[in-house]
């Protein structure tokens, strides 16, 4: 059997799926011995000139990490999706925005004047800005242009399938990549490496009747390592977050942050969660209930944390 | 729509069958007049209205979104309007952090008796959400600055 052609690719992303793939440890060497690997920049010296020679389909599988950011991850994905037969958006950044996501409640230029010039450590007197282009004595220098609006990389381009995670856990990568080996894959749009149910059907902790009159943030307490987090008041996201995982956070003691995104026939998790969380509030009148929810410092954040540009809303309007 | 003078509110309305639709039928059989810009969805309980309907309205295109249901502690169901009682808070909170005017989505309990509440809501709502202009999510999605220089 000929070696498959791979390639990975990260967008905005911080680097987390990459040590995800490294992190096969010895069995990346079966992965060596499938696979040649045609582009890599976070690992190879590949250059992106390379990858435009390539004819059409030329890639066997392109595992993309990272949501899509600018014009240079937008090129990326329309490159890559080109060239590859098999396109895989890998980690919750692809598959959902992720934490890159979240600049979602900005817009390019509340980005900007954030990073560039309100932060507390940022001295830029100049008001200082990429540009796109910058002419130097040497010749033009380039930049890629920032979007407002972060997107998902099945937002820019058709995804055959979806493999989410922050990172995605390595046992079910290897599932995967062993899946493309034998030519097992499922129908395309599927998402691999996942359970169908949520987190709370892995979670082994014990389970009662949820009535919560206070909510406590994972920095204020140290939950009891049995009892399930929502019962004692911490936000945990699995009611609403596809397992698959193996509840490995709430393993460690600390609540679900909902990286799996949504169950299969759950459209928005951000709205599921916020239901989940509401009804679990001991509160029979407005004001009682006024009481607890004032305690949730950002549901935003807390509720979309992977899947802003994924959500029904997508963003903030600014 | 060329100004706010000529834009028509699309208001979703999510009423509870027991009461706030009943209520919604007795204002029409009282011929009492409120304006035709909410569109009645009607639904078992307040407590169904999921969250995701209301922003499945706001990112297809309402302007606002109302939801009604039996007064508290008469749900037909002994509890369901408590879970919209509950949900509704904490969904105006992200709802604001959306950057989404408190006073498009509100809830409401209105009886079967209560025609003239129902069609003093509908008219207020209208009137608040035409003051405030076309929210158009729909039309807002990635039509900025995805371009590039």
């Amino acid at each position: 059997m000929a070696k498959l052609k791979l390639a990975l690719y990260w967008a905005a992303t911080c680097g987390g799926c990459e040590v995800a793939v490294l992190d096969l440890n010895e069995k990346i060497l079966d992965v060596a011995a499938a696979a040649d690997i045609y582009l890599w920049p976070v690992a190879m010296d590949y250059k992106y000139k390379d990858a435009e020679a390539w004819h059409d389909k030329f890639i066997d599988v392109c595992l993309f990490n990272g949501a899509i950011r600018n014009s240079e991850g937008e090129h990326l994905a329309k490159l890559l999706r080109a060239k590859s037969k098999v396109m895989v958006a890998f980690g919750s950044c692809a598959c959902f925005g992720g934490i890159p996501g979240l600049a979602n409640v900005a817009d390019r230029e509340g980005v900007f004047a954030r990073v560039y010039g309100e932060t507390p450590s940022t001295d830029n007197s100049d008001g200082t800005r990429p540009q796109t282009s910058f002419t130097v004595p040497e010749g033009e220098l380039t930049l890629p242009y920032f979007y407002d609006t972060v997107k998902t990389l099945g937002q820019t381009v058709p995804v055959d399938y979806f493999l989410p995670g922050c990172p995605p856990v390595t046992k079910q990568i290897w599932a995967v990549v062993q899946a493309i080996v034998a030519g097992q894959l499922p129908p395309p749009g599927s998402f691999v490496g996942v359970a169908e149910k949520s987190v709370c059907e892995e979670c082994p902790r014990v389970k009662e009747e949820k009535k919560v009159t206070a909510f406590v943030r994972p920095h204020q307490v140290i939950p009891q390592p049995e009892k399930c987090l929502l019962e004692q008041g911490l936000i945990c996201c699995g009611p609403a977050t596809r397992g698959g995982c193996g509840a490995q956070c709430v393993n460690a003691n600390m609540p679900c942050r909902g990286c799996y995104g949504p169950t299969e026939r759950v459209t928005d998790q951000g709205a599921k969660m916020l239901s989940a969380i509401a009804s679990i509030i001991d509160a029979t009148d407005e004001a009682g209930v006024k009481k607890v929810v004032d305690q949730i410092v950002d549901p935003l954040g807390t509720f979309y944390r992977f899947g802003l540009p994924n959500s029904l809303l997508t963003r903030v309007r600014v | 729509m060329s100004g706010k003078n000529s834009f028509e509110p699309r208001i979703i309305g999510f009423l509870c069958r027991w009461c706030s639709y009943q209520g919604a039928d007795l204002a029409g059989t009282s011929r009492r007049h409120y304006p035709p810009n909410m569109v009645p969805v009607r639904v078992m309980c307040s407590g169904r209205v999921d969250p995701t309907f209301v922003l499945k309205a706001i990112a297809d295109g309402a302007d606002g979104v109302l939801i009604c249901g039996c007064h508290p502690g008469d749900c037909h169901y002994q509890s369901g309007n408590f879970n919209a009682m509950r949900r509704y808070p904490l969904l105006m909170k992200a709802l604001e952090q959306f950057g989404i005017e408190k006073e498009r989505v509100r809830l409401e309990w209105i009886s079967a008796s209560e025609s003239e509440k129902f069609a003093l809501v509908v008219k207020e709502m209208t009137e608040t959400v035409r003051r405030l202009g076309p929210l158009e999510w729909n039309r807002r999605l990635f039509q900025e600055g995805q371009r590039k220089t």
